[in-house]
């Protein structure tokens, strides 16, 4: 099983969620395709997808919700 | 009592604009930042800062408890919040007063009122201000629209009265095309907001952005006059003008008179501005709405009036009267503003943070710039893409325009692409040089020269 990650793309705000009442794109376990949205990041106001360029079982976050992130930053860890 | 100790509640350039304010009056200044801003020019110069939270503004410039308790420990006696964050808060107003904190602005009450759009255009029809003709509340059938439709004429709006965002907004230009539109709204609106009412409101073609700048102490109001914020993307203002171009004089008195009965209804504290929509085909004008802070754009309104706003907020929080009378108020000259914002206007202005690697300011005569850029600072990636105002005043609008070109053509901001590629394009088209200009001008004229951009 080789461990991979996904990567912030931009530097920005971290989320989960596509808006604060509604379900986590992934939750821990969730499987994930390349392409699969992982969440968003906000860079000044705007709101960019964060797709995965990975497949497998997404393992966990790395970061919280919310949090702040750099460009190519872990996210989250990818087994598959 | 005149305040002592002010700890500016927000960032960039306006901090520095507030803290610029208060060390005149000879007030101390404590800088509230949160952690991506420990490097940033308003820490470096507040007499004291302190860190309210990290990054994220929810965390931090948006934190209510962090905000009143860092003024407090500070040992701060009122709080400026500058525009955006929690300028527009009643929530925030209301926790620094019992806080025993000076909120510098107006009312809880009083923002709360303005900040709910139907009791704000409720308190201006009240005070005789002209609202954008429409259907008074919901209608669901096409007889009851024809009623509507004596007073506002053709085009109309139809917009679902559960929607926003310009959702389910269509255009009627004569009777058979509203007929043909109505049930598809109807049916739009049933299917995305479970709510099949509609209204109508009369549709402002090329209309343009005039606001009137108002000054409060709770008692008496004044204005300022007009600025002119047609020049617009997505609604987001890139360039502003004093006073507005070919306003009639008795429009303007009537403009100016809206305003001012409308702040006056509230007993308006504060600086604030009432928006408005102007055809200037008619005359006519309709309030938009109010916005109960200072605005991005102030600073045309000084340079014009010569009046310092931010100091005048400071003086009415800490109890002064309004510290001018109505006739003290003589516009001189024109004053034109450009934001210019870390974007790139070649990639659809895709926002852009990063180091700023070298940094040109104009000078000389009629220009002015108000920015906490720095060569070498990095732009944080979590807040607005404002970077600086360019301001450039002159005798009348057309030394202004020569100014503002002169003043672009100095500036170089290197290392990240910003907003000041598409103003020097700006600047030169015949369109923006006559104003021959309205709210829905720039999409348009952005997508046929792209070119200008690159």
């Amino acid at each position: 099983m080789a461990k991979k990650e996904i990567l912030s793309p931009l530097p920005g705000t971290f989320y989960r969620r596509p808006a604060p009442d509604q379900p986590p794109y992934k939750s821990e376990g969730d499987p994930v395709a390349v392409g699969d949205v992982v969440g968003l990041v906000e860079v000044m106001k705007s709101f960019n997808e964060v797709k995965s360029e990975v497949a497998g079982k997404l393992v966990r976050f790395l970061v919280e919700n919310e949090d702040a992130v750099m460009a190519g930053q872990p996210l989250a860890e990818v087994e598959g | 009592m005149a305040i002592r100790t002010l700890l500016v509640a927000n960032r960039g350039e306006i901090a520095l604009r507030i803290q610029r304010a208060a060390r005149e009056l000879g007030i101390r200044v404590v800088q509230a930042h949160s952690a991506a801003d420990r490097d940033s020019l308003p820490v470096r110069l507040a007499d004291a800062a302190i860190e309210i939270g990290p990054p994220p503004a929810k965390k931090s410039y948006l934190a209510i408890p962090a905000i009143v308790e860092a003024a407090t420990k500070v040992g701060a006696d009122a709080v400026h919040p500058g525009y955006g964050f929690l300028a527009e808060n009643g929530e925030f107003a209301d926790a620094c007063e019992v806080a025993g904190l000076v909120f510098v602005g107006p009312t809880g009450d009083t923002i709360r009122a303005m900040g709910d759009k139907v009791e704000a255009r409720r308190l201006a029809a009240e005070a005789g201000v002209p609202t954008v003709p429409g259907s008074a509340g919901r209608i669901h059938e096409l007889d009851e629209a024809r009623e509507v439709l004596a007073r506002t004429g053709f085009p109309v709006m139809i917009k679902a009265a559960a929607g926003g965002g310009g959702r389910g907004i269509r255009i009627a230009r004569d009777e058979e095309e509203l007929a043909r539109l109505w049930p598809q709204a109807r049916a739009e609106a049933l299917a995305a907001f479970g709510d099949g009412g509609l209204y109508l409101e009369k549709r402002i073609e090329r209309a343009r952005h005039l606001e009137v700048q108002v000054l409060g102490d709770g008692q008496r109001v004044i204005h300022l006059f007009e600025r002119d914020c047609s020049l617009q993307r997505r609604r987001q203002k890139l360039w502003e003008e004093a006073p507005a171009v070919r306003l009639d004089p008795a429009v303007r008195e009537r403009l100016c008179a809206a305003a001012v009965r409308l702040a006056e209804r509230v007993h308006y504290r504060g600086a604030g501005t009432v928006e408005f929509l102007f055809d200037e085909a008619t005359g006519d004008f309709y309030f938009l709405e109010m916005n109960t802070r200072i605005q991005v754009e102030h600073p045309v309104t000084e340079e014009i009036t010569g009046i310092d706003l931010v100091k005048a907020m400071l003086e009415i929080a800490g109890g002064a009267p309004l510290p001018f009378r109505q006739e003290e108020i003589a516009p001189r000259g024109h004053a034109i503003e450009v934001r210019i914002n870390a974007e790139d206007p070649a990639r659809d202005f895709a926002p852009h943070p990063g180091r700023i690697a070298s940094l040109e300011l104009p000078g000389g005569p009629g220009v002015r710039i108000d920015t906490a850029l720095y060569a070498g600072y990095e732009v944080p990636p979590f807040y607005d893409s404002l970077l600086m105002k360019l301001i450039a005043r002159g005798r009348d609008r057309e030394e202004a325009l020569a100014r503002l070109e002169r003043a672009l053509a100095e500036l170089a901001i290197g290392g990240i692409p910003t907003t000041a590629a598409l103003h020097r394009a700006l600047v030169r088209t015949p369109e923006v040089r006559a104003w021959d200009v309205h709210t829905a001008w720039l999409e348009p004229w952005l997508d046929t020269n792209r070119r200008l951009l690159a």
